[in-house]
């Protein structure tokens, strides 16, 4: 992709758009990768990997890992890190969209 | 200079001359435009560790057009997390080796050279064969070095006869060899470091690996622990780990109960603690800790030994544009660990990006994950999420904690699986 864009268009389409460099929620996903694999991708997964994994099930899986509806070994104790509105921004960068 | 970059910089040149910012030399242009345009520069990173190998490769993910070099003295880097367990002999050396090949897959450029010296002020690198680099943004992961001068006897020549394995390699082998060439019987004593130093389970962890050996090889030997604390990570779990798995072989010594090292004797392998004298078979002196050198020969470090920074970008709070992750930084309540450096390096990485680009600093929380084996099929672990409030890093209340205490064989054995699993997943993390 960035092979086509000309450095001036670029430039231009970043003048236009000024989005924020780094996302907190892209920072806040990226927190699962230690464990769960680069990008959710494990080869041989001994802990559950999160490919393909949608983002509304991450949200309420999380959700349900905070309120002890749902006994993990360590995730309950992660999940009570996090707020609403955290839970939510994280599954937009790590869940599956639309699903 | 990527000739991509450099029409970039020269657009964005004219665009700070326009807005009257100099740049600080030629080649090291920053990327500051006020447009939120990531653009180019130079950002150097030291230390091929985990957190500067993940602070590399996360600096190009947030921004693929920055020009990132990362130096590390070393082709392969061996972990200190997985050690224990090559100490133990159910692991090997390989299993716990990683090298660059994917960091340079990944476009970070990869210089396996000494650091001679940073001027911070003309924010330059000079490497040992005399090469200079400039650098907008410099981050250092320079680990952690050991303080020779707390107990008498010891000096660097020690750790050839009373190994510390505290820097994983040819340490590692040595306290294996050690252990397996034992005599039946005999003891093996460890000198536990006092706070703050890398990995504060790590020790702990390795009195179960140890003694994993020792019943099925030396089933008569027994583990001392000299503590120069009184104290210990998971104490209640690993106590409980031992007492379940290995009886009465491990006795461990809190400093206010005797444990206090005054000095060592390495030739006659003796301890003279408040204990008494110790006469060991293996001793495994792990030396108080303090910032790699690298670390004080840049002025980075306080009165503690560590590096004081600013603990929402890890930039330090003595030398603009030098960021410190990883053990050498003050980060508490964050442990010193393989996992804080990891995370503590993408929040460093995600805030350098945003920088170059003219952005205010954001926060999202740091995380820190920690399992350690009793047996190679029973672990424990302790996790933390972490906040940034009022300029300080704060562990979130109600979040985290350690394994419950009494849990069931099947509950162990699940984690020492995760075990494997977490280091799996961080290493490809960090190294893939």
């Amino acid at each position: 992709m960035r092979k086509v864009l000309l450095p001036a268009a670029g430039l231009l389409l970043a003048t236009m758009m000024p989005a924020q460099a780094v996302e907190r929620g892209e920072l806040l996903a990226n927190s699962c990768f230690s464990c769960h694999g680069y990008e959710g991708k494990l080869d041989n997964p001994k802990i559950p990997s999160l490919e393909n994994y949608p983002a509304s099930m991450i949200i309420s899986q999380m959700k349900a890992y905070r309120d002890g509806s749902r006994q993990g070994t360590i995730m309950n104790r992660h999940a009570k890190g996090y707020t609403d509105e955290e839970i939510e921004l994280m599954a937009k960068f790590i869940g599956k969209q639309g699903q | 200079m990527n000739t991509r970059f450099s029409k970039l910089t020269r657009r964005q040149m004219i665009q700070l001359a326009a807005a009257g910012i100099a740049a600080p030399s030629a080649l090291a242009l920053t990327g500051c435009s006020t447009t939120g345009r990531k653009g180019a520069g130079q950002v150097v990173v030291i230390g091929g560790g985990f957190g500067g190998s993940a602070a590399a490769k996360y600096l190009k993910r947030y921004n693929p057009e920055l020009n990132v070099t990362l130096i590390e003295p070393s082709k392969e880097y061996i972990t200190c997390p997985g050690s224990n367990w090559v100490i133990g002999g159910f692991h090997e050396m390989k299993q716990i080796t990683h090298n660059y090949n994917a960091a340079k897959k990944n476009g970070i450029k990869v210089v396996h050279e000494y650091v001679a010296s940073v001027d911070p002020v003309k924010q330059t690198i000079t490497l040992a064969g005399g090469k200079k680099l400039s650098y907008d943004k410099l981050v250092m992961s320079p680990g952690i070095d050991f303080k020779w001068d707390v107990h008498e006897g010891v000096n660097t020549d020690t750790e050839n006869h009373l190994p510390h394995a505290y820097k994983a390699g040819d340490q590692t082998l040595l306290l294996r060899d050690q252990l397996q060439s034992m005599r039946q019987g005999g003891t093996f004593a460890m000198v536990a470091p006092p706070n703050p130093f890398r990995c504060p389970p790590g020790p702990y962890e390795r009195v179960g690996t140890v003694a994993h050996y020792l019943k099925q090889n030396n089933p008569t030997a027994k583990l001392l622990i000299l503590d120069q604390k009184n104290a210990f990570s998971k104490q209640g779990l690993f106590m409980e780990g031992w007492r379940n798995n290995y009886g009465q072989m491990i006795e461990w010594v809190a400093s206010q109960d005797g444990g206090k090292v005054h000095s060592l004797d390495v030739k006659n392998k003796t301890i003279n603690a408040d204990y008494g004298k110790v006469k060991a078979d293996v001793i495994n002196y792990i030396p108080p800790q303090k910032a790699g050198k690298l670390a004080f020969a840049t002025g980075l470090t306080n009165d503690s030994g560590y590096c004081p920074v600013n603990q929402q970008t890890f930039e330090s709070t003595i030398h603009k544009n030098i960021h410190v992750i990883g053990d050498a930084s003050i980060a508490s309540p964050m442990p010193k660990s393989g996992h804080s450096a990891t995370s503590q390096a993408k929040a460093c990485a995600a805030n350098i990006v945003l920088a170059m680009a003219g952005q205010a600093p954001i926060s999202a929380k740091n995380v820190n994950t920690c399992y350690s084996l009793v047996t190679p099929d029973y672990a424990i672990s302790v996790a933390a999420v972490y906040d940034f409030k009022d300029g300080k890093i704060v562990s979130v209340d109600g979040a985290g904690g350690v394994s419950p205490m009494g849990a069931s064989p099947e509950v162990r054995k699940m984690e020492a699986l995760y075990t494997q699993g977490w280091y799996n997943s961080i290493a490809d993390e960090v190294w893939g």
